[in-house]
């Protein structure tokens, strides 16, 4: 079969690029290109990848100024149309920028940039970015000062109705509580998806814990999740 | 003219800024204080006529000085 294509979008000031492309080329074995920001052609790949970082230096708001950006705009289009869209920390800021996703995130309660590992609970498992999460929560880094995600009333009913919360902060054992929220999130949510199950947007880093040598490998069980889904 | 977009975080939303200036003037011993919130002021120049310049400032703060999920701005006018 040939290589899946993922094409991770590149700003000034991305800074998880290569952490996303060592782990789809070097450890998943498809295949990674990195799109620059002024690209209006997203050379036909089968997921786009927005990467954590600071586009174009969060100045005014973070990811506000990257959804105007030619690549963000073909990302749009991609997006509606049903390509899968995966944005990962301040890829998950600029994605609820650019309207692909409800709600904002906000600065963390604490005011501090937060940077370790944390819990999840996956509370919908049978998405293509979700498919081979075992049901015990997993392990993965975080590393934000603006992770606080927030949605009015109407909007929260609306996720819950639709079942687009896929992750929220839980401790060890899985239990969803105040002690495990790290941030401020609203019911602890750490990522959610779209109406439609194509675009997902996460604080947490599945693409820093995909090796032993890391020291934490549960990163592995979203990027098969994805694989998983275009195979079947 | 100068114009000013304040961007304010609508209420409900959480301000962390706002609750840690409100913390330390309570301990610098100023009272009668509270409830402080955290905006941010973009100023910036035209030469539009001025109700253009407005109907064009709202258009600037819609689509790229304001995230209307979290934010509410007012725009003011110095001539």
């Amino acid at each position: 079969m040939a290589k899946l294509r993922f094409g991770i979008i590149v700003f000034p000031g991305s800074n998880c690029d290569y952490d996303a492309y060592h782990a789809i080329n070097s450890v998943m074995g498809e295949e990674a290109y990195f799109v620059w920001h002024e690209d209006k052609d997203l050379k036909n790949p089968d997921c786009i990848i927005i990467p954590g970082g600071f586009s174009y230096g969060d100045y005014l708001r973070c990811g506000a100024m990257a959804k105007f950006s030619p690549a963000m705009e073909e990302t749009v289009n991609f997006a509606e149309k049903g390509g899968k869209v995966i944005g990962i920390c301040n890829g998950f800021q600029i994605l609820t920028e650019a309207n692909l996703l409800p709600g904002a995130l906000l600065r963390n309660t604490n005011l501090h940039f937060i940077c370790k590992e944390v819990y999840l609970k996956c509370e919908n498992r049978d998405l293509v970015f979700t498919n081979q999460i075992p049901e015990r929560p997993i392990k993965i880094p975080i590393a934000h000062a603006e992770g606080n995600y927030f949605c009015d009333q109407k909007t929260l009913k609306e996720l819950k109705e639709n079942n687009q919360i896929v992750f929220r902060y839980c401790d060890e054992k899985g239990n969803v509580n105040k002690e495990s929220n790290p941030n401020g999130s609203i019911e602890n949510i750490a990522g959610i998806v779209n109406k439609n199950g194509n675009v997902l947007g996460m604080m947490p880093h599945p693409e820093r814990a995909m090796e032993e040598i890391l020291g934490n490998t549960d990163g592995l069980y979203f990027f098969k999740s994805i694989v998983n889904s275009f195979v079947n | 003219m100068k114009i000013q977009v304040l961007v304010r975080l609508k209420n409900g939303v959480l301000d962390p800024q706002g609750k840690a200036v409100e913390k330390s003037a309570l301990k610098m011993g100023f009272e009668g204080f509270k409830n402080f919130r955290i905006g941010k002021i973009i100023e910036f120049e035209s030469n539009l006529p001025k109700n253009k310049a407005i109907e064009e400032a709202k258009k600037l703060a819609d689509k790229l000085l304001s995230n209307p999920v979290i934010e509410s701005y007012e725009v003011k006018v110095e001539e």
